[in-house]
C-alpha cells in the first residue's frame, strides 16, 4: 500500500507543475486547457512506459490529477489490444474509464437538476 | 452650412446644449456595500430581482431604471419620444427586451462598456439636432450574466488574475431633455477603435486604455482645451490597471491626469471587496454616473465632468481565431 | 496601410506591451503554487486513504481505483452543487483543477449553469463544454498507442 505522505507529494508536485504552467505562460489558460493538457500528457507518458513507475511510487498521487485518467485509458487500450487485436484499439479505453466518465455525467446531470447556480 | 457643429476630427460641439433633467441608478447587492452604496437609487437584495434568471434580472434592472428616472420628473414611459440603450449581452437582449415592455421607439446601440457615453451623445445630438424633445439613454450590466457569457460557468473553479475585473450588476438611465433644469451636455468625443494588440482574455483594462488615451487626446486638440479645464476626468472602467496604464499614456501626450482624474472601475468598490483590479461592465460607468457623480453636479461638488466611458470590443469568438482585443472610448463633457 | 505605416504600428505594439509589461502586476506565484501544492495534495490524500481502506477490505487495484475516482467525482458533484468548490478554486488553482474532481467540477458547473435553457440543449449540450475536449484528447492519444501496439505485435 502506498503512505498518505507520498500520494499527498506526488499530488501536490503535480498540481503544482500545473500552477506554474498557468501563472509563468502568458495569459489565457483555461481550466480546459490543463485538464487537456494532463490527460494527453498522462496518455503519451503511459504509453512509453513512464507513467506506471510513477503510479507504483505514490499511488493515489498519481492516479488522482488528470494525467493518471489518460494513463487509465492507456493502460485499458493496452490490456484490450493484448486480449482482442486491433479491436481492442478502439474499445479497450472506454472499457477501463467507463465508471469514471459515467459518474462524472450521472452526478453532473443530477447535480443540475438538485442545484442552481449560486450568486 | 455643413458640419458647424463639428470640431477638429472626432468632436461635435452642442449648441442648445441638452439638458439631463432626471436620471436613476440600481445596483447589486455587491456595489450597494461599495463606498457609493448610499448614493444610488436603489440596491438590489440579491441578484435575482425576482425574475428567474439573470438576463431576466438584467433587463428588469434597466426597465426599471428608466421608469425610475422618469418617475422623478413625474413623467410616464410614454413621455419618452425614444429610448436609446445597449448592454453586454449578445443582441443586446436586455435592452431589446426592456425596449419591448416599454413600447417606446427604441434603437439599440453596442459599444461594450462604453454603452452610456454613446447613447448619451447620441441622444444629446438627437436633442440639439431638434428632431426629439424628450429622450432616454440607459445601459446596464449583470456580473453573472455577463460571466456566463464571456468567461465561465459561475461554478466553476478558476483563478482570477491580479488585473481581471469584475463585472459590475448595474444599471443607469438619463432623461435628456432640450430645456429644463440640470446639468447639460455640452460636447462630445466620437472615439475611433483602438487596438494594440493586447490579447488577454482576463485583462479588459491594458486593452482599453490605448482607445481612451487617443479619445482624451482628440478631445483637448479638437476643442484646444487643457486637462484642468474639467473639475473632474473620470474614465469608464478602466480599473486599477488599465488606470496606471492610462496615467502613463495620459503623460505621453502630454496631459496631466492628476489630481483631477479618476476612473469609475476603481471608484465603484471598495479595494477590499476581492474584485481584483476593480469594476467593468456597461452598469459600472452608467452607475457612477447617474449615481454619486450627476448627485455632486447637482450640489455643485463639481462643474464640469468629462466622462470618457471605455469598450473593450472583446468577442470570445474572436479571440479563438487569435484576434487581439479592440477598444472605444467615447467622451461625453457635462457641465452645470 | 502601407509597408511604413505597418511597421510604425508593429513598434506601437510592441512598446505598449513593454509599458503594459512594466505596469501590469504578476500573479503572487510563490501563494498560488503553496496553495495548489497544499489542497492539490490533500485531494490526493483523501484518495489514497480511501484506497488503502477498500484494499485493505480485500479489493482488486484496478476495482479500487475506479470505486475511488467515482467517489471523488461525487464528492466534487457535491461541493460544486453546493456552491463551494469555485470558492476553493480562487485560491487553489490548479490544486483544485488537475485532479480529476476539477474535472468534475468543469462537468458539473457547466450543466448546472445552463440548466435555464432547457434539459436537452442546455445541461445536455453544454455539459461536455469542458469534459468534451478532455475526452477527446485522450481517446485520441490512447487509440493512437493500442494502434502503435498492434502494429508492432504484427
Amino acid at each position: 500500500m502506498t503512505p498518505l505522505y507520498m500520494a499527498f507529494l506526488g499530488g501536490g508536485v503535480l498540481c503544482l507543475i500545473g500552477q506554474l504552467i498557468m501563472d509563468l505562460t502568458k495569459a489565457n489558460i483555461t481550466p480546459g486547457h490543463i485538464l487537456v493538457g494532463y490527460i494527453s500528457t498522462g496518455a503519451v507518458l503511459s504509453g512509453l512506459g513512464l507513467y506506471q513507475p510513477l503510479v507504483d511510487a505514490v499511488g493515489a498521487g498519481a492516479t488522482i490529477p488528470l494525467s493518471g485518467f489518460g494513463h487509465l485509458l492507456v493502460q485499458g487500450t493496452l490490456r484490450a489490444v493484448e486480449s482482442d487485436g486491433l479491436l481492442g484499439a478502439f474499445s479497450g479505453g472506454v472499457e477501463a474509464a467507463a465508471a469514471g466518465i459515467t459518474c462524472a455525467i450521472v452526478f453532473g446531470y443530477v447535480a443540475a437538476v438538485l442545484f442552481n447556480p449560486k450568486d | 452650412m455643413p458640419a458647424y457643429k463639428k470640431r477638429g476630427s472626432q468632436t461635435v460641439v452642442f449648441e442648445d446644449t441638452p439638458v439631463i433633467t432626471s436620471w436613476a441608478s440600481i445596483v447589486g447587492p455587491k456595489e450597494g456595500q461599495g463606498p457609493w452604496g448610499g448614493d444610488f437609487d436603489q440596491v438590489l437584495a440579491d441578484y435575482m430581482f425576482g425574475e428567474k434568471t439573470w438576463e431576466k434580472a438584467e433587463k428588469k434592472m434597466l426597465q426599471e431604471a428608466i421608469n425610475l428616472a422618469l418617475n422623478k420628473r413625474d413623467l410616464q414611459v410614454d413621455d419618452a419620444e425614444l429610448i436609446l440603450a445597449g448592454d453586454l449581452l449578445n443582441q443586446t437582449v436586455s435592452a431589446n427586451y426592456a425596449a419591448r415592455e416599454l413600447a417606446r421607439p427604441f434603437l439599440g446601440l453596442y459599444g461594450a462598456c462604453s454603452t452610456m457615453a454613446e447613447t448619451l451623445l447620441v441622444g444629446a445630438m438627437l436633442v440639439d439636432g431638434k428632431f426629439f424633445n424628450r429622450l432616454i439613454s440607459a445601459t446596464c450590466s449583470h456580473h453573472y450574466a455577463a460571466s456566463r457569457q464571456y468567461r465561465f460557468p459561475t461554478e466553476q473553479g478558476t483563478q482570477p488574475t491580479p488585473s481581471t475585473q469584475w463585472t459590475a450588476t448595474a444599471a443607469g438611465a438619463v432623461v435628456l431633455e432640450w430645456a429644463g433644469v440640470g446639468p447639460r451636455v455640452t460636447s462630445a468625443t466620437i472615439g475611433q477603435v483602438v487596438d494594440l494588440g493586447q490579447t488577454d482574455v482576463a485583462d479588459m483594462g491594458s486593452a482599453m486604455a490605448p482607445a481612451a488615451a487617443h479619445t482624451l487626446k482628440t478631445h483637448f486638440e479638437d476643442l484646444q482645451r487643457l486637462p484642468d479645464y474639467y473639475d473632474l476626468i473620470v474614465t469608464g472602467d478602466l480599473a486599477r490597471v488599465g488606470m496606471a496604464i492610462a496615467e502613463q499614456l495620459f503623460i505621453r501626450d502630454g496631459l496631466v491626469p492628476r489630481p483631477n482624474y479618476s476612473d469609475c472601475g476603481v471608484l465603484l468598490y471598495d479595494e477590499k471587496q476581492d474584485v481584483d483590479a476593480g469594476g467593468c461592465g456597461c452598469g459600472c460607468a452608467a452607475a457612477m454616473l447617474c449615481g454619486p457623480l450627476l448627485k455632486k453636479m447637482l450640489a455643485g461638488e463639481i462643474n464640469k465632468l468629462l466622462l470618457v466611458a471605455t469598450g473593450a470590443l472583446m468577442s470570445p469568438t474572436m479571440s479563438f481565431q487569435g484576434e487581439s482585443i479592440p477598444g472605444i472610448a467615447h467622451a461625453v463633457a457635462i457641465e452645470n | 496601410m502601407n509597408v511604413d505605416a505597418k511597421k510604425m504600428h508593429q513598434i506601437e505594439i510592441q512598446e505598449y506591451q513593454n509599458l503594459v509589461d512594466g505596469i501590469k502586476p504578476k500573479p503572487d506565484i510563490l501563494k498560488n503554487c503553496i496553495w495548489a501544492f497544499l489542497v492539490g495534495g490533500m485531494i490526493c490524500g483523501l484518495a489514497q486513504l480511501m484506497v488503502n481502506y477498500l484494499l485493505a477490505l480485500g479489493m482488486s487495484r484496478i476495482d479500487a481505483g475506479s470505486a475511488v475516482s467515482c467517489i471523488m467525482i461525487f464528492l466534487a458533484a457535491f461541493f460544486t452543487g453546493i456552491g463551494i468548490y469555485d470558492e476553493l478554486g480562487k485560491r487553489a488553482g490548479a490544486g483544485s483543477i488537475v485532479p480529476i474532481t476539477g474535472f468534475a467540477n468543469a462537468i458539473v458547473a457547466s450543466a448546472m449553469e445552463y440548466k435555464r435553457e432547457g434539459y436537452i440543449f442546455g445541461v445536455g449540450a453544454r455539459i461536455f463544454s469542458v469534459a468534451g475536449p478532455t475526452l477527446v484528447f485522450g481517446f485520441a492519444v490512447a487509440v493512437l498507442v493500442g494502434l502503435i501496439k498492434v502494429f508492432l505485435s504484427s
